[in-house]
């Protein structure tokens, strides 16, 4: 009989590192409009963390404890990109025109806010969405 | 002076990313190869960490996060697959 498999080191170091991954990738993600990042790294950042939760506990755990369809998901990400291009037709300008303002938040000051990071928002989720649903399919296969 | 080191020690790093390499294609068994793969990404990360310090910019240090990540995650991977011969389990 095959003893019992006990990942408890794994476990626990990936818990701790999910959590580094996640916040790394929003930081990628926000600091993508004036520095190196945005949207694609973003969402290939969280994919990754995704799929190191994937690979440390099993299919199923993860599907209970995180329930996404990501294959809806990319189809959001590419629904809310295309239509924040087209929202810039309706203005008059051309396909992906995008604008930005400066506002005054409560917490932050006068705050520079861009169109361009619903685009970017769209874009992670496709990203994410794609990514995982490539690499759980490729694993459920032919086992 | 210190500029002569650091070019002397990314000399260096290359070399032993080369003889990783070889120990990835030549490697006995797959544990060897394994490690091999996850020591290039080690080199690697030092290489950046030296040049960014050489070229006195920050703007290779998020990529030294990121390959850090990706290499954690390969190697986790390739372990799991030698281990139990299935990347994700179905269920446990």
């Amino acid at each position: 009989m095959k003893p019992e498999p006990n990942d408890v080191i794994l476990h626990t170091v990936s818990k701790l590192t999910a959590v580094i991954i996640f916040t790394f990738s929003i930081d990628l993600f926000w600091a993508g409009h004036h520095f190196p990042g945005g949207g694609f790294i973003g969402g290939l950042t969280t994919a990754a963390g995704i799929v190191l939760l994937y690979l440390s506990f099993d299919i199923e755990r993860i599907q209970t404890n995180l329930p996404i369809d990501y294959k809806k998901l990319a189809a959001l990400g590419v629904l809310i990109s295309v239509s924040t291009g087209l929202a810039g037709m309706i203005y008059g300008d051309n396909f992906l025109e995008q604008t930005f303002g400066y506002f005054d938040l409560p917490l932050f000051g006068k705050t520079e806010l861009a169109t361009a990071v619903l685009f970017d928002i769209g874009v992670a989720l496709a990203v994410i969405g794609t990514a995982v649903t490539i690499i759980t399919s490729i694993s459920e296969d032919g086992l | 002076m210190f500029e002569i080191l650091m070019i002397l020690s990314l000399i260096i790093l290359t070399l032993a990313i080369l003889l990783n390499i070889y120990r990835v294609i030549k490697g006995p068994s797959s544990a060897d190869r394994v490690q091999a793969l996850d020591s290039i990404g080690i080199n690697l990360i030092a290489g950046i960490a030296i040049f960014s310090v050489y070229l006195d910019t920050h703007a290779f240090f998020e990529l030294i996060l990121l390959i850090g990540i990706l290499s954690f995650v390969g190697t986790i991977a390739f372990a799991r697959f030698i281990e139990r011969g299935v990347v994700i389990e179905r269920k446990r």
